[in-house]
């Protein structure tokens, strides 16, 4: 017997256990059942709920199973007569003051109060005093209270100590007069707290969306994927007849371990929004009429076929499938265009060549809690990637440092070695900063490709400080986030990074914006490069040219270019101005109305089957869950369908798997994934611009179609600043001294958006989020821009 | 120990109690700021009278404690205030010992004369009248109360009314 294992017995059987470990682990991974509220397998031991009293020999009094550590030859009984009065005697004050209503609560039938009422709970209640009653508190938009349901088992409060890291609920008062709450009136914030209602035993907390919508019975569970960040993050979709009623978190260790983000959660709200679109429109004579399929395809496919294949493009959103990514591409080639693209928000390409295969992570996702030392560049992390943001607090609470270089301050749910805050441009000289550093300590000459790049630049002491943290630990990383990816010196940023992870031994990563900017890439849904990385003989134009050098005839695929693009207005001139747009969309929005010719409505990723690439490079196919509205079509069946209208060989799939397939034998069987990056000389800094620059990023419920019609996270706390920020000193020095209206201009561009001040802003900086209407009629998100008193 | 460097919302708090918490900071590992949170909010209450939600979100930055856990620590214990109260605090036992030497008699006798209810304070701000304070572990000198920090023992109401009139 290894000396890290004990022998116990439970219940007569021989059970072998890890030495420390709690009795209760034990029993669960032997499939014993013992009851409990307040043991979690992801929170810390509470034990306050004393369910899961067990029967201990030797041991007195019974023992909670989930605070009594194993030990060798311990003997153990989970169903003596001793342990069930113990849990009988607990089940009967728990339900002293809990409700017995249970056909009003929005628990029932899932609740473990109430099951475990069925096995421990007698039929008669002996108490006949009055109960407890506890106000209900307005907690925000998503989590529903009903508190006088608390049993306080506190799983809530450790879980925003432990795992969401903002500790916002908490136990006020003691006793009788004890309740769980905010103590003040304030909603709950992070970007992981709707999880508490999964961890809620009862029906204190319950998802305010899909409250009293359906009962647990009645719903079929669909195994589904998640769109909206790199992870993937694994989840249930919950459907009522046909209606998606709900999101849940489906397990999995690797990437999301038992939680999902909020936005995750919630955005299923989108599929039954009013300009949901529920069968296929074109616009004739200026007017849009609904139609059949084959009407609406022959449509598109006529007016595609009378322009030269110079004068197509396609752009694809990258919550897109990858079957639809793969024959969105397929068709454009097909008709002899590589005029496609899915890099929507990325303003420079100058080094779209050196790109890897896909945007990778450089590890996998688990990994990220083992790391000593971050370095995250142009990164909102929290708010990007909630669950890689939690992976990474796990590893600053074991000692690993997280640093970041940004264009403005923001906040993370842990501790933050650095953050270098820098206007857009300083940010670059930043990096650099870090890379002479990095360069010293190793006494290492520079490289000649970046020698130009850092002469005459000095670190300054922060930089100083994250390059010796970085050269110094022992797992590390350089990870680009989304503000990177958008930025104007992508180019520089990828350079700078690349050769700071070289010569420090860091893994260099990105973090890719969507649920499958990876498969886009993998998929050759790039204008340079054909599926599996094929490079592209004639590169075609990518995501902001097709744009600034307008086309005839687009194909839109799941983009609401007012939205999506990184220069609204520029795309929304282009498209106005073309011949023919389609657009396949789920949703008809009102600018979509204006310049498009033909609207095919289209499944969301609730709806197909399809699959999506996560940034660790892993391939997760899933089902469709929800009944499609009306006429709509899952995508790649109508790219199928237009690809035999048009003629194109190679478009007889019969399902979405054969389309996967098609892709995946493109790629060798032994691929490995490589982040290395080459650099070729002529690197120089940017130039100092005088005025002011904009810098934007895409708030958490802005980033995609789903999010932006998902009403309950446009109410939350994060959705509802608009604005632009100035810092304090530049306000005063343009006469802005009071927080009001300010007219923003942008390239010929205006908006009037309220103003506030902030330090978390740099000098010389407008802080405005890309992504929402209100900036929809401006330019791109980082650039020139000025800024105007409006007199009221 | 390190220099404080205090936030705005810190910075509430006088200069005094301040140097009091610090006083307690001294005595605690440096990564334990928050085991002077008793003491810090005892100080705070002497001055103010009561802990407003402002001074307790006040002594939360100059622990480094999330807000929550100033306040559940302020709602558990009976001796903090998180309303404004009376300014003399009076708190007469009802547990077993004093019940059963009249503790009740006392307690009606008080509120008789201060026109309050247990739990109320007077009109006039000088009186405070706690409820329900469990044994004060003086049941000797049964029956007892707490007037500001302050035992009186073996009382009767001409007992009470003599230790109240004095009061200002």
């Amino acid at each position: 017997m290894s000396d890290d294992l004990v022998t116990i017995e439970v219940n007569g059987k021989s059970l072998q256990a890890r030495k420390g470990a709690m009795l209760i682990e034990v029993t669960d991974q032997a499939d014993i059942k013992v009851p409990r509220f307040c043991y979690h397998k992801k929170l810390s031991v509470a034990a306050n709920c004393r369910m899961c009293l067990v029967e201990v020999e030797k041991a007195p009094k019974p023992l909670p199973a989930c605070a009594t550590p194993v030990m060798d030859g311990m003997k153990v009984y989970t169903h003596s007569k001793l342990a069930l009065e113990a849990q009988k005697g607990t089940m009967e004050f728990l339900l002293i003051n809990h409700p017995l209503d249970c056909p009003i609560c929005d628990q029932g039938g899932e609740c473990e109060l109430q099951d475990i009422a069925m096995g421990y709970g007698e039929d008669v209640s002996r108490y006949t005093d009055n109960k407890r009653v506890v106000k209900d508190k307005d907690i925000g938009p998503l989590i529903s209270t009903e508190m006088t349901r608390c049993i306080h088992c506190t799983r809530c409060v450790r879980f925003g100590e432990e795992i969401a890291g903002i500790r916002e609920l908490g136990a006020t008062g003691r006793g009788e007069h004890m309740q769980i709450g905010t103590y003040i009136a304030k909603s709950v914030d992070s970007e992981l707290s709707a999880n508490v209602i999964d961890l809620c035993p009862v029906g204190a907390l319950t998802a305010k969306p899909s409250r009293f919508e359906a009962r647990a019975w009645e719903m079929i569970q669909h195994a589904s994927v998640a769109p909206h960040d790199a992870i993937g993050s694994n989840i249930y979709i919950h459907t009522l007849r046909g209606r998606v009623v709900r999101v849940v978190p489906r397990d999995n260790e690797a990437l999301n371990e038992s939680w999902i983000s909020n936005r995750d959660r919630f955005s299923y709200e989108a599929l039954y929004s009013d300009d949901r679109l529920a069968a296929p429109m074109i616009k004739r004579n200026g007017s849009w009429q609904q139609t059949d399929w084959d009407t609406a395809l022959n449509f598109v496919a006529k007016s595609l076929r009378q322009h030269a294949p110079q004068d197509l493009g396609a752009l694809v959103a990258p919550t897109t499938t990858l079957e639809e990514m793969y024959l969105a591409q397929k068709l454009m080639r097909g008709l002899g265009s590589n005029h496609i693209d899915h890099r929507l928000r990325q303003s420079d390409f100058s080094d779209q060549d050196a790109a890897p295969l896909f945007p990778w992570l450089g590890m996998n996702i688990e990994d990220l809690d083992k790391q000593d030392a971050v370095l995250l560049a142009g990164c909102n992390i929290s708010k990007e990637q909630p669950i890689v943001t939690h992976r990474l607090r796990k590893a600053v609470l074991k000692g690993g440092r997280v640093m970041m270089v940004n264009p403005r301050r923001y906040e993370t749910p842990f501790e933050l070695s650095t953050q270098c805050v820098n206007g857009p441009q300083e940010m670059i000289r930043s990096l650099a900063g870090i890379a002479s550093a990095v360069f010293a300590y190793a006494a290492v000459e520079v490289p000649e490709s970046l020698a130009t790049l850092l002469k005459g630049v000095t670190p300054a002491e922060n930089e100083s400080a994250i390059a010796t943290e970085l050269a110094e630990a022992g797992n590390k990383a350089i990870l680009l986030g989304a503000i990177a990816q958008q930025h104007t010196d992508f180019a520089l940023i990828r350079a700078l990074c690349s050769s700071i992870a070289m010569h420090t031994g860091a893994v260099f990563g990105y973090l890719p914006e969507a649920g499958n900017s990876a498969g886009a890439w993998l998929a050759g849904v790039v204008p340079h490069r054909l599926p599996a990385g094929q490079v592209a003989e004639n590169c075609g134009a990518h995501a902001s040219a097709l744009f600034s050098k307008p086309r005839k005839a687009y194909i839109m695929y799941g983009v609401e270019a007012e939205l999506d693009c990184n220069d609204p207005a520029t795309a929304q001139q282009a498209l106005n101005e073309a011949d023919f747009v389609a657009v396949f969309s789920p949703f008809a929005s009102e600018a979509m109305r204006g310049y498009a010719d033909a609207i095919l409505p289209i499944a969301t990723y609730a709806e197909t089957s399809g699959t999506y690439v996560n940034a660790e490079g892993g391939w997760q196919s899933f089902q469709g869950a929800g009944q499609l509205p009306g006429e709509a079509r899952p995508g790649w069946k109508l790219l199928r369908v237009l690809g035999n209208q048009l003629e194109l060989p190679g478009f007889d799939y019969m399902s979405s798997t054969d389309v996967r397939d098609e892709l995946k034998q493109q790629f060798p069987a032994d691929i490995e994934f490589d982040n290395s990056v080459t650099l070729n000389g002529g690197l120089q800094m940017p130039q100092a611009t005088d005025g002011l620059m904009r810098i934007s990023d895409v708030p958490i419920y802005a980033v995609d179609n789903l999010v932006r019609r998902a009403s309950a996270l446009q109410n939350t706390t994060d959705a509802q600043f608009i604005g632009a920020c100035v810092n304090p000193q530049d306000a005063v020095r343009l006469g802005l001294t009071n927080e009001g209206a300010v007219l923003v201009k942008q390239q010929g561009h205006m908006s009037i958006m309220p103003l506030t001040l902030t330090d978390d802003v740099p000098e010389g900086c407008v802080w405005m989020s890309a992504g929402i209407s209100q900036t929809s009629e401006l330019a791109a998100g980082f650039g020139p821009v000025s800024l105007q008193k409006v007199v009221s | 120990m390190a220099q404080h460097v205090p936030t705005p919302r810190s910075e509430r708090l006088s200069a005094h109690v301040r140097e009091e918490i610090d006083g307690w900071l001294t005595r605690y590992p440096q990564d334990q700021k928050q085991s002077a949170v008793l003491a810090a909010l005892s100080a705070v209450q002497h001055e103010e009278g009561y802990l407003a939600k402002e001074m307790m979100d006040a002594v939360a930055d100059y622990l480094d404690m999330p807000e929550i856990a100033v306040y559940e620590v302020a709602s558990f214990y009976s001796m903090y205030e998180t309303k404004p109260v009376g300014k003399h605090t009076i708190a007469v036992c009802t547990n077993i010992s004093c019940m059963l030497c009249g503790s009740e008699e006392i307690l009606a006798h008080i509120e008789n004369k201060l026109g309050i209810k247990l739990g109320e304070s007077t009109a006039d701000g000088r009186f405070y009248l706690k409820r329900e304070e469990e044994c004060l572990a003086a049941c000797c000198g049964a029956p007892m109360m707490q007037v500001n920090h302050v035992y009186h023992e073996h009382l009767t109401p001409e007992r009470v009314d003599e230790i109240l009139d004095k009061l200002e």
